[in-house]
C-alpha cells in the first residue's frame, strides 16, 4: 500500500532529522557493523590456516603415541599432570621402518623428527633465533622444505650424527654478509645444553606461516626460524631413544583417508598390550576440519553478540518510533479524518522503521567491511567478503525493523481520530 | 425537492466517564441537510457543536439515533468503511490548518487521492487545478512552513475538495487567522459554495459569519434551540 509514498516520505522525514535518525540507527550499525567484520576476518583466517595447512601437506598422516583414554583418570591422579613416557612405551626406528616397509606401495616417505629445544646462533654482535629441530631425510620431502642451495639431510649425516645442519635464508641473512656462500660454514648455536659447532649443509627458503605473522612487536631480524639437524644428534641429548610421533606423505593423494584408517588400526595392534598408550593417526583434513568447527564455535559466540547489539539497536528504533508517534499526533489524526485506513497508518510506520534499520543496515556493512579490511591487512592476509553475510545482514535488519517498528505503528493506528486532532 | 445530504434522526450521544457519571454531550438531535446548502452550526463552547461536527464528519458513532450521508447509513459500517466515507464523502477544514508536515501543498492536496486509490498523473492534474482554484497555484512546491495562516488554509481547502467530497466540513476555519484573512477565507467558501454547488457545514462560535450562511443552526446544552435561515451574503 503505498509503498513509494511511504518510502518517499520516510526518507524525508529522517533527512529532517539527521542527528535523532543517525543515533537511532547507531544501534544497528554496530550490530551488523560488528557481524560482518568478524565474520568477514574470521573467513580470511580460515582460508589463511586451510592455505597454510595445505602447503603442510594436507594428505599427509601424522602418527603418534598418546595416552590411553580410559587411563587418562590415573594419569592425572599421579599429580604430574602427564606421565612420563620412556622408551618401552614409544615407537622404535625399526617399528617405523617396519611400517615403511609393509605399506611401502602407498608410503612414498617418512619423517621422524625430534625437538631439540631453542637456542641462538651466534658469531660476536651477529645473531640468529633458531628452534632446533632433529630430523631425517625424509622430512625434507614429507615437509616440503624448500631447500635452494646445498642439500638437505641424507643418511650419511644420521648414521654418522654428523654436526651438520640445513637453516633458513633468513638465518644467513642475519649471519654472513651479502654474497658470501654460507655451506660449509660452521655456526655456534647456544642452547641450553651449551653451545654445539655445526656446519651449514644446506639453506632453505624460510616460509611465514600463517598466524607466526601475528607475533606483533618481532623485529624482522628476530624471528626464529627452524634449524634442521641430524635426529640422532638431536638425540643425544634426548632423555628417550625412541619416538612419540612420524609422519608419512602417501604417493596417491586420493586415499588419505582409507589409509589413516588402515595406519591407525595397524599401529594400535602394536599397542595392544600397553595398559596406558595407544597410537593414533590423523590427517590434515581431520584437523582442518576441527579448525573448521572451533571457527563455528567462535561464529556462534559472536552471533550471540551480535544479536544482543541488534535487539539493543532495536529496542531503540523501537523507542524512537513511539516518540515519534507521540509527536505525530496530530498528523495520525488528520490522515485518518482525510480517510487513511489503520492500515495505511501501520503500513507508514512499518515502512519508516524498516527504512532506519536497513539504511543503518547498509552503513554497518560499509562499517564493517572497512574494519575487516583493516584488520585483515594488519594480519597481512586476504579480505573475503561474504555475500550471502550482506544479503542476510540486509534481511535480518529489515525483520527487526519490521519486529520493533510494528508495536509502535499498531499503536498509531489505534489512536482515536478525535483524541488525535484534540492532542496538543 | 433537492436531495438530502446529511439525515439525522434522534442522535444520542453520551460518554460514560465511570458510572453512575455518564454525559449527555448531544440530545436527541434531528438534522436534516440538503444538497448545495450552506449551513452553519454555531453555539457556546459546550453546547455539543464539537461532538456534533465529529458525528457528522464521521470520526464518532452515536450512542443511539440514524445517520445517513449522502444517502448511506453509517450506524453499522466497521472501521474501515468509515475511513472510506470521510475519504470520499468529507472534506475536514480545521481550525489549526493540520497540513501535514514535510509534505508540499501538492503532496497535501493529493493525499485523500493517494487514500482514494487514484492514480498518480491524475492525482497530480487534480491537485494542481484545485491549488489554481484557491490562489496557490504559485506555491504548489511549499512546504507548509513555508506557508502564511491564510494561506496554509487555503491549501487546506483545496485538499478538502480533492475528492469531491458530499461535505465541505469546516470547523473554526478562520479562527486562527486575523480578521483580514479570515474575511478572504470566507470568501473562498461563498466561491466555492455559490461555483460549484457544494454543501458546506460551518462550525463556529461567531455569529457574525453564522449570519453570512443560509440557514443558522444554534446548539445550546446538546439540544437545536434555533434554525433560521441566514442572510446568505457576505456583510459589507
Amino acid at each position: 500500500m503505498f509503498l513509494k509514498e511511504n518510502i518517499i516520505l520516510a526518507i524525508s522525514g529522517l533527512r529532517s532529522n539527521k542527528m535523532r535518525a543517525f543515533l537511532t540507527m547507531l544501534g544497528i550499525i554496530i550490530g551488523i557493523g560488528s557481524v560482518i567484520a568478524i565474520v568477514s576476518i574470521g573467513d580470511a583466517v580460515t582460508n589463511n590456516v586451510s592455505d597454510t595447512m595445505a602447503g603442510l601437506g594436507a594428505n599427509n598422516i601424522y602418527v603418534y603415541v598418546a595416552p590411553n583414554e580410559n587411563d587418562s583418570i590415573y594419569g592425572q591422579m599421579d599429580g604430574s599432570g602427564t606421565q612420563k613416557m620412556d622408551d618401552s612405551d614409544l615407537l622404535t626406528i625399526e617399528q617405523i621402518e617396519r611400517v615403511q616397509k609393509k605399506f611401502s606401495n602407498e608410503i612414498s616417505d617418512v619423517a621422524i623428527y625430534e625437538s631439540a629445544g631453542s637456542g641462538k646462533a651466534q658469531d660476536g654482535h651477529l645473531y640468529a633465533n633458531v628452534s632446533i629441530y632433529g630430523a631425517n631425510p625424509g622430512f625434507g620431502s614429507v615437509q616440503n622444505v624448500d631447500v635452494q642451495r646445498g642439500r638437505f639431510l641424507q643418511d650419511r649425516d644420521i648414521n654418522g650424527s654428523r654436526r651438520v645442519a640445513v637453516v633458513s635464508d633468513k638465518l644467513v641473512s642475519n649471519m654472513f654478509e651479502e654474497g658470501t656462500d654460507p655451506l660449509g660454514k660452521k655456526i655456534n648455536v647456544d642452547t641450553a645444553d651449551g653451545v654445539n659447532t655445526y656446519t651449514i649443509v644446506g639453506v632453505y627458503k624460510y616460509v611465514q606461516q600463517g598466524m607466526a605473522g601475528m607475533g606483533m612487536g618481532v623485529a624482522d631480524k628476530d624471528i626464529t626460524t627452524t634449524m634442521y639437524i641430524p635426529v640422532t644428534v638431536a638425540k643425544e641429548t634426548s632423555e628417550n631413544q625412541n619416538y612419540s610421533t612420524f609422519e608419512i606423505k602417501l604417493k596417491h593423494v586420493n586415499d588419505t583417508h582409507a589409509f589413516t584408517d588402515r595406519i591407525e588400526a595397524y599401529m594400535k595392534h602394536l599397542y595392544e598390550n600397553n595398559p596406558k598408550y595407544t597410537c593414533t593417526a590423523y590427517n590434515m583434513e581431520n584437523m582442518l576440519s576441527s579448525v573448521t568447527s572451533m571457527m563455528g564455535t567462535i561464529s556462534i559466540a559472536i552471533a550471540a553478540i551480535a544479536a544482543i547489539a541488534l535487539i539493543v539497536g532495536g529496542i531503540g528504533v523501537m523507542n524512537i518510533m513511539l516518540v515519534s508517534v507521540t509527536e505525530r499526533t496530530r498528523e495520525i489524526g488528520t490522515r485518518k479524518a482525510l480517510g487513511a485506513r489503520s492500515s495505511y497508518i501501520r503500513m507508514q510506520f512499518i515502512v519508516e522503521s524498516v527504512i532506519i534499520c536497513v539504511i543503518g543496515g547498509i552503513i554497518g556493512i560499509i562499517t564493517g567491511i572497512g574494519l575487516a579490511a583493516a584488520g585483515v591487512a594488519l594480519l597481512k592476509m586476504k579480505l573475503v567478503i561474504s555475500l550471502p553475510v550482506i544479503f542476510i545482514s540486509v534481511g535480518f535488519s529489515m525483520l527487526i525493523g519490521i519486529f520493533f517498528g510494528y508495536y509502535p505503528a499498531k499503536k498509531a493506528s489505534q489512536l482515536d481520530p478525535i483524541e488525535a486532532l484534540r492532542y496538543e | 425537492m433537492s436531495r438530502k445530504i446529511i439525515e439525522m434522526h434522534s442522535i444520542v450521544k453520551n460518554y460514560y466517564i465511570g458510572t453512575p457519571n455518564e454525559l449527555h454531550i448531544l440530545k436527541d438531535i434531528s438534522l436534516e441537510v440538503e444538497e448545495g446548502d450552506f449551513v452553519s452550526i454555531v453555539g457556546a463552547s459546550g453546547s455539543g457543536k464539537s461532538t456534533l461536527m465529529n458525528m457528522i464528519g464521521v470520526l464518532d458513532r452515536p450512542t443511539s439515533g440514524e445517520y445517513v450521508l449522502d444517502g448511506i447509513p453509517i450506524r453499522k459500517m466497521n472501521d474501515n468503511q468509515l475511513s472510506d466515507v470521510r475519504n470520499k464523502k468529507i472534506g475536514f477544514v480545521f481550525q489549526t490548518f493540520n497540513l501535514i508536515p514535510r509534505n508540499n501543498a501538492l503532496k497535501n492536496v493529493e493525499l485523500p487521492m493517494l487514500y482514494a486509490g487514484v492514480e498518480r498523473k491524475k492525482r497530480l492534474e487534480r491537485a494542481k487545478e484545485l491549488l489554481t482554484l484557491v490562489g496557490m497555484g504559485d506555491r504548489m512546491d511549499h512546504q507548509p512552513n513555508e506557508l502564511s495562516g491564510g494561506q496554509k488554509q487555503r491549501v487546506a481547502i483545496a485538499r478538502a475538495l480533492a475528492n469531491d467530497p458530499a461535505i465541505l466540513l469546516a470547523d473554526e476555519p478562520t479562527g486562527a487567522l486575523d480578521s483580514s484573512t479570515g474575511r478572504l477565507v470566507m470568501d473562498l467558501f461563498h466561491k466555492v459554495h455559490e461555483q460549484d454547488g457544494k454543501t458546506i457545514v460551518l462550525i463556529t462560535h461567531n455569529p457574525e459569519l453564522a449570519e453570512e450562511t443560509n440557514r443558522v443552526v444554534t446548539l445550546h446544552d446538546g439540544m437545536i434551540v434555533d434554525d433560521r435561515p441566514g442572510s446568505g451574503k457576505a456583510a459589507e
